[in-house]
């Protein structure tokens, strides 16, 4: 964290041109995950941005932060990567849904698993942008594309309902249309120990004609107040309801500890700028004596 | 005993105890002064089939494995069926009486009198302990130090076991003499290829190793695991070789240095990886335990046919380095090279080895640890002037390195390609100006080449070219060639990319005849020799039938004319 003195300003993320078309759902997520940072009260040096690729993946390149955008899909393995070296850095994994869930789903399961203490901002545009317009795997079924013209036959991933039936250490939904609120929800993601994940819906102008800003706005609606997270089967109902009312919020939360916690190894610091113990490494020669 | 060395194999089903015994038997001979070489062939079970333990021993340094057995121990009857033909007309057999096998000179041990059976094996090592000479209460300790975990009782069979087989064969009249007496014993340690670079990847600062297991090169993990509390490093199995690369490479660019471990099937999933830590310039190591393919192939053998793949890893245009231990010595030393090079040239870095090495036992003179450095990514002499530009264009190529969270510094790189400061760019020249300065950092790795190794006559008739895990087999080769008045020489390979033409072409031309021997079917290194120099080697000695290559197997595949054949390569000839 940051001095008391030094304020953190959301200028200090500085501000940046995109490559998003006008009108797309990634500039409210950008601008809620900067508030978030800001509120969190993080200097841009003590954050590490990883993402994969796609439109989504891009985002970070519009924060002035710690980056590093790998290949497709595999953002979270670099992040846990990163946050094993050095846990003292807050390690922020922004991507989209076919890096996430698609390419990256195999990781997405183990990173759930080891309840790394990273948090994971989905952008589920439900379709693939950057390609120009593929399904993806949150897509509706039905939903149809140049590549699917006979409509996704899959069903849907439900990455909510995943998370949630994993234990995963945060899940929550957020809506790109309600920034202020996402906000609340990225800060309270990042402040949590374990793995975070913001499922963030948004509307792709260019390629989903389904699932429109408008679509979201009728559906969205803020998860209730006697919703208590911590109790798992209420939680998967909530991940469960996602047609016609789609709950925005936090869904599950549980106080697992985190993965590095669990390594004795990092209870003396982190492995980054740690010495070689000759005298150690010559009982362990010794052994083969 | 056909030479000042013996070779003993001890054969028998998995789950016999059959490795237990022999690693027992090794250790029993390093302990006792005597050099060893291991090679293990073994079958893809955990149960059953047909699995070996060779060790070659000898008081001076033994190179090479041996095809004509000394003294086979059978733990089952199909061993002796199996490697009767390896057994020259003084090599002598142990097997259980119960077996009923008719050989000749092979010594028939009523098993049944020494022990109860599920401690037979430890009365084999009693016989054989006697049978070499070894001192009975050393092969004790050892026993009891590999069984004391055990609990009490077990130990004590085992003990038992022993002693019984130490006094059934002292009272035996084997035709077999025992090994000389080493008077002053050197201290040794027993050490395999996968302990060589576990050891020299920790002395060299490893602080972070991911895998996902794939024979041979899980027990590097498992070495590693072992000491990850006590030397503070963090080793994960990871959910695939593609997350164990990502992460390794996660590590690395927050400043632990990393390396993953994997074979053939499990490095093409990294493969992407590879050119992502080229792109970023993110420094890793990569140890490649090479096994005979395509596909899932023979998974637990060896063979040295991943070279142009390693080689060509990776799409696009970036620099690598690759080594190829042909010791443990070198296993260690080279896996030390490999994290300097990794962590100056800030790329990848291979180890590439293979089943054969990886899996075999020799004894090493203990390393001087005292005095090694290790890579610490983290001391940077002085900060550059800001803005910080991760990927500065500089004439080396190499810009200098920070650490994400370690000063005000931002540290920023992408798959992309990047412009200095590490953000995505799609300004074409930029792109020309990076590639180019990516690819100058070849030019220093060229200067730290390894140069080949060249021993022999300076004019020879017959130079034998190897890489990687082939050196001891081809030394030997050359050795037996030149008792029998052959100008030979050798020309070995530690390092095999880049290759600097000035360091050896002189010794290609200056021979009259040139074989490149190497354990895979097209000769692929002496392909990339003819694409790098344009000397092309005419002959080749090629194995890849999953099996090391030995002295003798070179000796019998050169064309040797007029030259009197040795028996132990002529009983083999049909093999």
């Amino acid at each position: 964290m940051a001095d008391a003195q030094e304020k953190v300003m959301i200028e200090d993320y500085g501000s940046y041109e995109t490559a998003w078309c006008p009108g797309c759902g990634n500039f409210g997520i950008l601008r809620a995950v900067k508030q978030a940072l800001v509120a969190s009260n993080l200097r841009p040096h003590q954050v590490l941005f990883v993402s994969g690729i796609g439109q989504a993946a891009k985002a970070p390149h519009y924060f002035n932060c710690n980056l590093f955008n790998g290949l497709h899909g595999r953002s979270l393995p670099v992040a846990t990567g990163a946050k094993l070296a050095n846990p003292g850095l807050t390690v922020i994994v922004e991507s989209g849904d076919g890096c996430n869930y698609g390419e990256g789903g195999n990781h997405f399961l183990a990173a759930i698993r080891r309840n790394v203490d990273i948090t994971v901002i989905v952008h589920n545009n439900q379709v693939y942008g950057l390609t120009k317009g593929q399904a993806s795997p949150t897509s509706l079924e039905g939903f149809a594309t140049k590549a699917q013209p006979n409509g996704v036959l899959l069903e849907p991933f439900n990455p909510v309902a995943v998370a949630v039936t994993m234990r995963a250490g945060f899940v929550a939904r957020g809506f790109s249309g309600m920034p202020d609120h996402l906000a609340g929800l990225v800060q309270q993601a990042i402040a949590h120990r374990g793995f975070s994940l913001v499922d963030v819906l948004q509307p792709c102008v260019s390629f989903n004609r389904v699932n429109t800003f408008a679509w979201y706005r009728e559906r969205c609606y803020e998860v209730p107040e006697e919703h208590d997270p911590t109790d798992q089967q209420a939680a998967l109902r909530l991940a469960f309801e996602t047609g016609d009312r789609t709950p925005i919020g936090i869904i599950y939360k549980n106080d697992r500890p985190p993965f590095h916690a669990r390594l004795p190894v990092l209870s003396r610091g982190p492995l980054v700028g740690r010495d070689v113990d000759r005298a150690t490494l010559i009982e362990v020669m010794e052994q083969y004596a | 005993m056909a030479s000042d060395t013996l070779n003993i194999v001890i054969g028998g089903e998995a789950g016999q105890g059959l490795v237990t015994v022999g690693q027992l038997l090794a250790k029993s001979l390093v302990r006792s002064g005597y050099s060893i070489l291991v090679t293990q062939d073994y079958q893809s079970r955990i149960r059953g089939g047909h699995n070996s333990f060779a060790i070659r021993t000898a008081i001076q340094n033994v190179l090479a494995p041996g095809e004509a057995i000394d003294l086979l121990v059978a733990l089952d009857a199909d061993s002796v069926e199996i490697h009767g033909d390896q057994m020259p007309p003084d090599g002598v057999a142990v097997a259980d009486a119960a077996f009923g096998v008719h050989v000749q000179r092979c010594l028939q041990v009523p098993f049944k009198q020494l022990s109860p059976a599920r401690y037979s094996n430890v009365a084999a090592l009693g016989i054989v302990g006697s049978l070499l000479g070894l001192d009975e209460g050393l092969v004790a300790c050892l026993t009891g130090e590999a069984f004391g975990r055990a609990g009490a009782q077990v130990a004590e069979e085992n003990r038992r076991a022993l002693s019984a087989g130490y006094n059934w064969a002292g009272a035996q009249e084997v035709p077999l003499p025992k090994l000389p007496h080493v008077s002053a014993v050197p201290e040794r340690l027993m050490m395999d290829g996968s302990d060589g670079i576990a050891l020299g990847a920790v002395s060299a600062g490893l602080k972070f190793y991911s895998f996902y297991p794939m024979t041979p090169s899980t027990p590097i993990a498992l070495n590693l695991a072992a000491w990850s509390d006590q030397m503070g490093l963090v080793v994960e199995q990871a959910e695939d070789e593609i997350a164990a690369i990502n992460m390794a490479i996660g590590a690395s660019f927050a400043g632990a240095p990393s390396m993953v471990g994997t074979s053939g099937g499990g490095f093409a999933l990294m493969v992407e990886g590879v050119s992502l830590a080229g792109m970023t310039e993110t420094p890793i190591v990569i140890a490649v335990g090479q096994r005979p393919a395509p596909a899932t192939g023979l998974p637990t053998r060896t063979e040295q046919a991943d070279l142009e793949f390693v080689l060509h890893a990776g799409h696009g245009e970036f620099p690598r380095a690759i080594l190829a231990p042909g010791t443990v010595e070198e296993c260690f030393h080279l896996t030390r090279h490999a994290f300097d090079l990794a962590q100056r040239f800030q790329g990848p870095v291979f180890i590439l080895t293979d089943q054969f090495l990886a899996d075999s036992y020799r004894a090493v003179e203990p390393f001087d640890l005292g005095d090694l450095q290790a890579v610490d990514p983290a001391r940077q002499e002085a900060l550059p002037p800001p803005p910080y530009r991760r990927h500065a264009i500089t004439e080396s190529g190499v810009s200098p390195r920070l650490l994400p969270g370690r000063s005000e510094h931002l540290v920023v790189t992408d798959s992309d390609e990047h412009t200095e400061d590490g953000h995505i760019t799609e300004d074409l020249s930029t792109r020309r100006q990076m590639v180019e300065k990516r690819l100058r950092k070849l030019e220093g790795l060229r200067q730290e080449v390894i140069p080949p190794d060249y021993q022999g006559d300076s004019r020879a008739d017959i130079l034998l070219v190897s890489w990687g895990s082939t050196k001891g087999s081809a030394l030997e080769a050359a050795s037996k060639l030149r008792k029998r008045g052959e100008r030979v020489a050798t020309l070995h390979f530690s390092q095999v990319w880049p290759l600097v033409p000035e360091q050896f072409t002189k010794h290609l031309e200056g021979a009259r005849r040139v074989a490149c021997v190497e354990g895979n079917a097209s000769g692929q290194f002496a392909r990339l020799i003819r694409r790098e120099t344009g000397f092309d080697i005419s002959e080749h000695v090629h194995r890849y039938d999953g099996l090391p290559i030995t002295p003798e197997y070179i000796l019998r595949h050169l064309s040797l004319q007029g030259l009197k054949e040795d028996e132990a390569w002529q009983m083999h000839k049909k093999r």
